[in-house]
């Protein structure tokens, strides 16, 4: 059925329209010149045919019909497009290129008539005027160039138009083809995608033409999706490996517990083993939905000013002692007065969990018990920097361990969700930031840099009440 | 205290139930908006819990009608909302509290006693004492057996909070909460080392204690047998 798809494409219609409406316009615009040309002629030859015949009027008048008669011969005689007859009171011939009164295919008076020349018919427009009542005298002029011209305007009209109509019915076939074509392949290509081939990509042809760029676009759409696609494959992989062992961690201490024969002390110290397993499960599930609202970019409208100087003071207020019981110094140099525009919870949470990182990865480390956390000012940002004395990570690894659930084997051992730097970095990104990871030589340096905040104005209203008096927010 | 208790899953409302009137409190259940919000107007309660996803009319809508009829109950929202802003929309419409689904049942029993406490005493007092320990909100004081102790800024608020809800359970969360406006979990226990910190100070050397460790619950200021 191509011609019913034909009929059904809308650019095979749209150009089919745009060609008839052209065919339309050239048609009139010849017409239009050729019956003005026509209308000029006709006007040219009505006045040059009524000053003849005012002449000759006024020669009979004034010097009577002998002398009417010689200015006839003469006229007729001096070859251009004039027509005479003339005949006498009886109707006979007496000068003039017409040797007979021609029949007049209009009315009395004014017409078109036909007459013969070298043989071929013409057809010449005049007058026919009256003398002593009787119709004796012709005036007239040739006008078969005039019909010719008018006649070939019309053939060409008629030409034009069927050959204007052709040829835009051919192209119009031609451009719906092409682009259907086109557009065919591309169907073909997402239909392939849909079914599963997440891989395959809409075909581009190089030409840089408009369906070209959207090919383009929409291949560039179908790698970003991909890129999402495998990374959710990976992330729920990850999920089901890394929720496992907590949960079977869990099946079998209650297990255990109920198989256990002594009675219920043990039953309760194994049922407080399970819920502190389902603590832990509870604390990864928060952390990974966190973590995939702040990737979908949910929370940035609770952004507010935030004076990240005194809130890096009061995270490390809050670890300090639980450094120092642990053996390590936490030493830090904060810049006053750093402010950005974001959410304390989450910034809070950031440095929290990577001085939670250097306390636990850099527990094993024998000497450097140290960390370090500076805090400083650039042009546009404010950088935060965590470094530890400990194992550190190694550089092909750095990237590989800001993702969800990446346990870099060295770590497997130790507690927690493996979330925490991709929680940070969900954080930083969030915040229009970045996190990098550092060599400390040795050690990790993790460097979090977030764009200040915009309005220094707006802060200064908003500074947080720092005295003790102040009840808790919701008291 | 009477609690009531709105909430459409059935399960955890009588869960939470049982574990109120195991600690001695009355507790009513409601199953959807409607239902708690006429019986919130009844005026019998001391306390409301208040699940933020109800039947007929959602928790937030209940709680802005209850602060709307001048009704100044402590609310205590329970939420499988997460989100950064949930929380502070909550607090916003009126709660004040609020508790993340799952949660445990000892930190719900002891956010729910601090609410109805705060309630008794509208007007934070200027001055706590249990035993012999003696905190003065205005000269920032604090004595023990009439000797002076120095505490720092952070390690006075946190003794001020424990004391306001002497012979209460305070949970860590609770505290990370109140005295550092945090609401998160940090991975390490770092509120355990603030307390022991404190502790230090206040209990090192006086023979009987007073800061309280409650198993599997949190900390509690008190002056009795632990």
């Amino acid at each position: 059925m191509a011609s019913g798809r034909l009929l059904r494409s809308r650019v095979f219609r749209r150009t089919l329209a745009v060609v008839l409406l052209l065919t339309g316009v050239a048609a009139a615009i010849t017409g239009v010149v050729g019956w003005h040309a026509n209308a000029i002629y006709t006007r040219s030859a009505e006045l040059s045919i009524e000053t003849d015949a005012n002449e000759l009027k006024s020669e009979l008048v004034t010097r009577g019909f002998d002398a009417l008669v010689k200015l006839v011969a003469e006229r007729s005689r001096s070859g251009g497009s004039g027509i005479y007859y003339l005949a006498d009171a009886k109707g006979v011939y007496r000068a003039g290129n017409l040797t007979r009164l021609p029949d007049w295919s209009t009315a009395y008076g004014r017409g078109l008539f036909s007459y013969k020349k070298g043989g071929t018919s013409r057809t010449a427009a005049g007058l026919l005027i009256e003398i002593d009542g009787e119709p004796r005298l012709v005036v007239g002029r040739d006008v078969e160039d005039q019909r010719a011209l008018l006649l070939a305007v019309y053939r060409t009209i008629a030409y034009g138009t069927a050959l204007l109509l052709l040829v835009g019915l051919a192209g119009s076939v031609l451009i719906a083809h092409l682009i259907q074509r086109r557009i065919e392949d591309m169907s073909r290509a997402s239909a392939d995608i849909m079914s599963g081939n997440l891989s395959g990509r809409i075909p581009v042809d190089g030409s840089r033409d408009e369906l070209d760029r959207l090919a383009v676009q929409l291949n560039e759409m179908l790698a970003r999706i991909e890129q999402l696609m495998i990374g959710l494959r990976e992330v729920s992989d990850n999920i089901a490996h890394d929720l496992k062992t907590p949960l079977n961690r869990l099946r079998n201490r209650a297990e255990a517990a109920l198989a256990d024969g002594r009675g219920a002390d043990v039953w309760r110290s194994g049922l407080e083993k399970v819920i502190d397993e389902a603590d832990e499960l509870i604390k990864t599930f928060n952390a990974l939905l966190l973590i995939a609202r702040l990737e979908a970019g949910s929370t940035a409208d609770s952004f507010e000013p935030v004076d990240l100087s005194s809130l890096v003071a009061d995270v490390i207020e809050l670890y300090e002692p639980v450094a120092e019981e642990a053996g390590f110094q936490l030493r830090s140099a904060i810049a006053p007065d750093v402010w950005v525009d974001g959410n304390r919870q989450l910034l809070g949470q950031t440095l929290a969990n990577l001085i939670d990182n250097a306390l636990k990865y850099a527990a094993a480390a024998k000497d450097g018990r140290e960390i370090a956390v500076s805090m400083g000012k650039e042009a546009e940002t404010a950088r935060l920097v965590v470094a530890d004395r400990g194992p550190g990570i190694a550089a092909e690894n750095r990237e590989r361990a800001l993702k969800r659930f990446v346990r870099l084997e060295q770590s497997r051992s130790l507690p927690g969700t493996g979330l925490g730097l991709s929680l940070v970095a969900a954080v930083a990104r969030l915040h229009h930031g970045a996190v990098r990871l550092e060599d400390n030589a040795p050690g990790l340096r993790v460097v979090v840099e977030l764009p200040l905040a915009r309005s220094v104005a707006h802060v200064a209203d908003s500074a947080p009440d720092l005295s003790y008096e102040k009840e808790p927010v919701r008291g | 205290m009477r609690v009531l208790i709105v909430e459409d899953d059935r399960e955890i409302a009588h869960f939470v139930q049982r574990g109120l009137k195991e600690s001695g409190h009355g507790a009513e259940v409601a199953y959807d908006g409607d239902d708690g919000l006429d019986l919130a107007l009844s005026g019998s309660f001391d306390a409301i819990i208040i699940d933020r996803m109800l039947p007929e009319r959602d928790g937030l809508s209940v709680i802005q009608a209850l602060r709307g009829a001048g009704v100044r109950i402590p609310v205590l929202i329970l939420s499988a909302l997460g989100e950064v802003d949930d929380r502070v929309k909550g607090l916003k419409a009126g709660g004040d509290d609020y508790l993340t689904k799952p949660f445990a049942l000892t930190e719900l029993l002891a956010r729910i006693e601090a609410l109805g406490r705060r309630v008794s005493s509208e007007e934070p007092a200027t001055r706590y004492a249990v035993g012999d320990l003696v905190l003065d909100r205005l000269t920032h004081k604090v004595m023990r057996g009439g000797e002076p102790i120095v505490l720092q800024p952070r390690e006075f608020r946190l003794l001020e909070y424990l004391m306001r809800n002497a012979g209460q359970v305070v949970t860590r969360t609770m505290l990370l909460e109140n005295v550092w406006d945090y609401h998160f979990d940090p991975q390490t226990n770092v509120i355990d080392v603030h307390i022991s910190r404190l502790r230090g100070k206040i209990d090192k050397g006086f023979g009987k204690p007073l800061l309280h460790t409650v198993r599997g619950a949190g900390y509690m200021i008190r002056d009795g047998v632990g």
